[in-house]
């Protein structure tokens, strides 16, 4: 989590201090003090320093409070979630992550699953739990398990799904992990009990990709599906924008604005090496990839005004896509790779088009309201989902492609950026609340709404990363 | 005095947390990243059925990270007024910036090695990928001008920063006046 507080502490030389833990606003003082001690001034300019930088701290600290996660539910929507008792795990006192807190976390974030609260202690994955006790708590299912710390230093992570109903093991896994990867063990274990209940695959180890704007510098962030554990991939004094994951998840294409126009960058996470894949005269914007990864789509200035272009991943020059007077942007594919939804103009206002990558006149999708963007698509090409301004206020959308049905599923005003999971399941968007922006999680109904913890300061621009090979 | 305002402040915080990184203020260096390491071997096998328990250590790709650098000085430029300001949702070059466009247009006649830019931004209102869009019509439309008093166009580039560079942070109508706008740089 970044506290930024550039504009009161610049003039004075100081660091820009960044703190990285679920904190109360105090700890940054920690920090702050042990910079102090270090200050070679004169006595009692130390103490007046002292003293306005304390204040400057306790005033970032109201106005930056710690952004923990915050999960709003509609009331009555209890019925159509399981319930789960997750025991904490055996030895996770003693260690960085609790891992129970993650798991049971991921799963009411998915909207699917309502945790019971249970007391400490006594459970892991080898014991029988007494059926009739944990049911009278509500629960049908139980997750136990144990954290303990290995001779090399690592931990040895275990736990065992319960199904409660019936008295059945479920089955369970253990990982050896490096601390740094205790964070990742947990959702690991929310996907194995996801996907054992519902059915359906578990979205809780993938990644999620970023921007946040601290005073002038913008970083692109990659974190964790619940916003923790962020690695910045891309720093830098002027803005990024429209992050892309490339359908495998090694890469990421954006929009920099480094060079003094925006310009297309693809990136390649692990080593950081990147490439300009689109650097044409005017502006390149809006990338998005094909589901094969070979293709991008564009949106160039070149030829005047803007319009859709596909290019090679490798690079090469482009091809034009869309033929108008008229502006044309936010690309983006269909899962089969066969059509490209956009944004468009030419009818008067920006409305959602689909039209054939092979060619051919493009269809209009949204005739409610006067200005609809943004389009993303569900994994199985069923539903999009989209920004619409109603009344003034910008809310996010879901429309069933079948029926052309469409509903706001949001009740915020400055929605942005929609995404899916890769499961479909749930959506992560930007939003903002009295200014501050914030990134959430939703799932399909609008029902179960999650403010995710991370950075503060502004945060924008969110893109969900692929589920990863196993 | 010092050390003991220190240790007052110090004895009133709570025990602080374990790790934190820190961003210095100062000028970023471009720098090829390199991998950040937390990478396991290749995924836990999954287990099968009741009885089966995998083990195996995680993967987790790490992330490298570039700083870039920031970008250098600008060519001689002419002075005096170079931003041309627009009515929401429009991109139409209003009557009262025709004597600015004509100033530049003279400008970068006079040298066949100028470069200029106009760079188009919008308000805040509305997504930023249209807002792109709009803001490049801006720019456009500034070149048009420029290109109708005899500008060619090799000498102008026309981008757009949409709504990413306010010069006026603020909600209310006064503020989002001063964002609708074209400028006029040298490069």
């Amino acid at each position: 989590m970044v506290v930024g507080n550039v504009g009161l502490l610049s003039g004075h030389g100081l660091s820009v201090l960044a703190v990285d833990c679920f904190a109360s606003p105090m700890r940054p003082l920690v920090q702050l003090i042990q910079s102090v001690s270090s200050m070679t001034l004169q006595p009692h300019r130390n103490l007046a320093l002292l003293v306005r930088m304390l204040v400057a701290f306790v005033l970032a600290a109201s106005v930056f409070p710690a952004m923990a996660q915050l999960r709003v539910e509609v009331s009555g929507v209890g019925l159509t979630q399981l319930p789960i008792a997750i025991a904490p795990f055996r030895g996770q006192d003693l260690v960085p992550q609790k891992l129970s807190t993650i798991v049971q976390a991921d799963l009411e974030r998915s909207g699917q699953f309502r945790a019971t609260e249970l007391a400490a202690g006594g459970m892991d994955e080898l014991a029988r739990p007494d059926l009739n006790a944990w049911r009278q708590k509500g629960a049908d299912s139980l997750v136990a398990g144990s954290v303990t710390r290995l001779a090399d230093g690592r931990y040895d992570v275990r736990f065992r799904l319960w199904d409660l109903t019936r008295g059945q093991d479920l089955g369970g896994q253990s990982y050896a992990v490096s601390q740094a990867d205790l964070r990742q063990s947990a959702h690991r274990i929310a996907d194995f009990v996801y996907e054992k209940l519902t059915g359906d695959k578990g979205i809780f180890s993938t990644r999620i990709a970023y921007v946040t704007k601290v005073a002038n510098r913008y970083n692109l962030w990659i974190a964790d599906a619940d916003g923790e554990n962020a690695q910045s991939a891309l720093a830098s004094p002027e803005p990024i924008i429209s992050p892309a994951w490339s359908p495998l998840g090694g890469q990421l294409a954006y929009v920099s604005f480094e060079s003094r126009k925006p310009v297309v960058y693809v990136h390649e996470i692990a080593t950081g090496k990147r490439r300009l894949l689109a650097n044409f005269r005017g502006s390149n914007s809006a990338p998005a990839w094909s589901p094969d990864g070979r293709t991008l789509a564009v949106t160039l200035s070149r030829d005047g005004g803007s319009q859709l272009y596909l290019i090679d991943a490798q690079g090469g020059e482009p091809r034009r896509l869309s033929q108008s007077s008229s502006i044309d942007t936010e690309p983006v594919f269909s899962p089969d790779g066969r059509t490209l939804f956009f944004v468009s103009d030419r009818g008067g206002s920006p409305q959602i088009y689909r039209m054939p990558v092979a060619g051919g006149s493009p269809q209009r999708l949204t005739f409610t309201g006067s200005y609809n963007i943004s389009p993303t698509v569900s994994p199985d090409g069923k539903s999009l989902a989209y920004i619409s301004r109603v009344n003034g206020a910008f809310r996010l959308h879901l429309m069933d492609l079948t029926s052309g049905n469409s509903v706001a599923i949001t009740d915020s005003s400055s929605d942005e950026s929609p995404s899916f999971a890769p499961n479909g399941r749930l959506l992560i968007y930007g939003t903002s609340n009295q200014g501050r922006e914030s990134l959430t999680t939703t799932t399909l109904d609008g029902r179960v709404k999650t403010r995710l913890a991370g950075q503060s300061g502004e945060i924008r621009e969110p893109d969900w990363g692929p589920l990863q090979k196993q | 005095m010092n050390r003991y305002v220190l240790a007052l402040a110090c004895a009133a915080l709570l025990a602080g947390c374990g790790s934190s990184v820190k961003l210095d203020d100062v000028a970023v260096e471009d720098k090829t990243g390199k991998a950040v390491g937390t990478v396991g071997a290749a995924g836990a096998a999954g287990a099968a059925g009741s009885a089966g328990v995998g083990t195996g250590a995680l993967a987790n790709s790490g992330v490298a990270p570039v700083d870039v650098n920031r970008s250098g000085a600008g060519a001689a430029a002419l002075q005096g007024p170079r931003i041309i300001y627009f009515d929401y949702d429009s991109f139409v070059i209003k009557p009262e910036f025709q004597t600015v466009i004509e100033a530049h247009s003279r400008f970068i006649k006079a040298d066949a090695a100028r470069r200029a830019a106009v760079e188009g931004h919008t308000d805040e209102s509305g997504g930023r990928e249209y807002n792109l869009a709009l803001g490049q019509k801006r720019a456009e439309a500034v070149r048009r001008a420029l290109a109708l008093l005899g500008v060619p166009d090799a000498q102008v580039e026309a981008v757009s920063f949409g709504k990413e560079k306010p010069a006026v942070e603020g909600n209310d109508d006064a503020a989002w006046a001063k964002n609708r706008r074209a400028e006029i740089v040298y490069r």
